[in-house]
């Protein structure tokens, strides 16, 4: 645990240094990164966390999340992840790892699941207890092929839902996911972009989410990750874990297919 | 000629056959994502829900994946045209550093920004500019030597002004947004911005 902490402050304070230096070569410093934590990834910390919580009674009626059936069987949580979003009969819903988080604390632990959604993200101030839980579950499939299924008719339209969603152009900027996200070795200022509808890129890309993220200091689930696209893409809010995200995650979930899931990861 | 014209209505006919009911249910589903999109996000400090409503040219572009039969394209093209409103005193040489600084400004219209903020023009985001800015993007065409390749005639800084002000005129689906059109930024930025490309003593041109 010592050693831990250590290394999460070597790594704070290597962010900081990073910070400051010019932006070249960020994929780069990201790769020798890696290698430094190869035997250790702060977002274990989170991980932990979400352990704690997942087994921990809460809620009015104090039950803990342990007979949470995330497609796979009351309880199950090995290799879950790497089969989400999918159908679920009891809900009559595709749902995405969050929204299924926010189904069973609802149902076992009794709890205000619209409170939940409306701040689901962690700060620097507060840690947040669904994204935790996430990245919990999330570790739980490192290591297991991707194999998000299209087979329910409800699932295929999500998919194809998902995808017009990608290409979907509006705001001030008339921006849309494919902007940004359709074209092969194209970057902003220095960030490469993947091609998401190429699928080494989308493997690649969606394999190594949830992560922490260097330079917030925080472990940020895939939900984060489409919330923040959103926000650089002009656009409103989407609602947390709503049909839109879902759909979204679907499409490049299903893209992502076929290759072990990796995350939680690293990222700048 | 008259079996062959059998076998051509034959083929046509359950061509459509075929591809009506598939064309239904694709409408049917660019109708459930827009019904989707509309109820799934919210405001967020300056950006309003509203903003998922599309105009006619996001929706086309939207539908086709950017990629719009000739026709529409040239129709949109032509629509978009007519959007532009070149500056009364028929003047476009900005300042070239003010340009600058525009250029390097990613920011604006996020839900993280303020109203009173202003909006940057976000062109090092995708363009390479002057040559002393080596972080810039590729997502568009670098502009480096703009002016020097085209000189500064007033037809060239008409026209560069129009792009900036609405570069779906050009080329419907481009990724460039809308400067002038959408108000994002106001003439005399615009101004600046040509200058920046223009000027024979802006970075860009040296």
């Amino acid at each position: 645990m010592n050693t831990k902490i250590i290394l999460l402050l070597t790594l704070t304070a290597n962010g900081a240094a990073i910070a400051a230096e010019t932006e070249v070569s960020d994929s780069a410093r990201i790769a020798q990164y890696r290698e430094m934590i190869s035997d250790g990834n702060p977002a274990d910390f989170d991980e932990m966390r979400g352990e704690e919580l997942w087994k921990t009674a809460a809620g009015p009626k104090l039950a803990t999340l342990e007979q949470c059936d995330l497609g796979k069987g009351p309880g199950v949580v090995k290799g879950v992840y790497a089969q989400l979003p999918r159908f679920f009969k009891d809900t009559g819903r595709v749902q995405d790892l969050e929204s299924r988080l926010l189904t069973c604390m609802s149902t076992l632990q009794g709890l205000n699941v619209d409170e939940i959604a409306a701040k689901p993200f962690a700060s620097e101030k507060k840690p947040s207890d669904i994204s935790s839980l996430t990245t919990y579950v999330v570790g739980q499939s490192k290591g297991v092929k991707m194999a998000v299924s299209v087979k329910h008719p409800k699932e295929k339209e999500a998919y194809e839902i998902g995808k017009r969603i990608f290409s979907y152009r509006a705001g001030p900027y008339d921006f849309a996911c494919s902007t940004c996200h359709a074209t092969s070795n194209v970057r902003i200022r220095m960030q490469d972009l993947p091609n998401l509808n190429v699928k080494k890129d989308a493997q690649a890309a969606y394999t190594t989410w949830p992560a922490y993220r260097v330079s917030q200091g925080l472990t940020r689930s895939f939900q984060w990750r489409l919330n923040d696209c959103f926000r650089q893409q002009r656009f409103p809010e989407p609602k947390f874990a709503s049909e839109a995200t879902v759909d979204l995650t679907m499409y490049l979930a299903v893209s992502a297919n076929g290759t072990p899931f990796a995350g939680p990861g690293l990222k700048r | 000629m008259n079996a062959k014209w059998m076998m051509g209505a034959v083929l046509t006919a359950s061509m459509a056959a075929l591809t009506i009911p598939a064309q239904a249910a694709e409408s049917k589903l660019d109708a459930k994502t827009v019904e989707i999109v509309k109820r799934d996000f919210q405001d967020k400090g300056i950006a309003k829900a509203d903003r998922v409503n599309q105009d006619a040219l996001q929706a086309a572009c939207s539908k086709y994946q950017d990629k719009l039969p000739a026709k529409l394209k040239a129709k949109m093209e032509g629509e978009q045209e007519a959007t532009i409103k070149l500056p009364s005193d028929d003047k476009y040489m900005g300042d070239w550093k003010a340009g600058e600084k525009l250029a390097q400004s990613g920011k604006g219209m996020t839900w993280s920004d303020k109203a009173e903020d202003p909006a940057g023009g976000n062109c090092y985001n995708c363009h390479q500019l002057s040559a002393k800015e080596i972080a810039f993007g590729t997502i568009g065409p670098s502009l480096l030597h703009y002016g020097k390749i085209r000189g500064n005639s007033i037809e060239v800084q008409r026209h560069t002004y129009g792009h900036i002000y609405n570069a779906k005129a050009f080329q419907a689906c481009a990724n460039m947004p809308r400067f002038g059109h959408m108000g994002i930024l106001s003439e005399a930025q615009l101004k600046d911005l040509v200058a920046l490309l223009l000027d024979p003593e802006s970075p860009v041109n040296k």
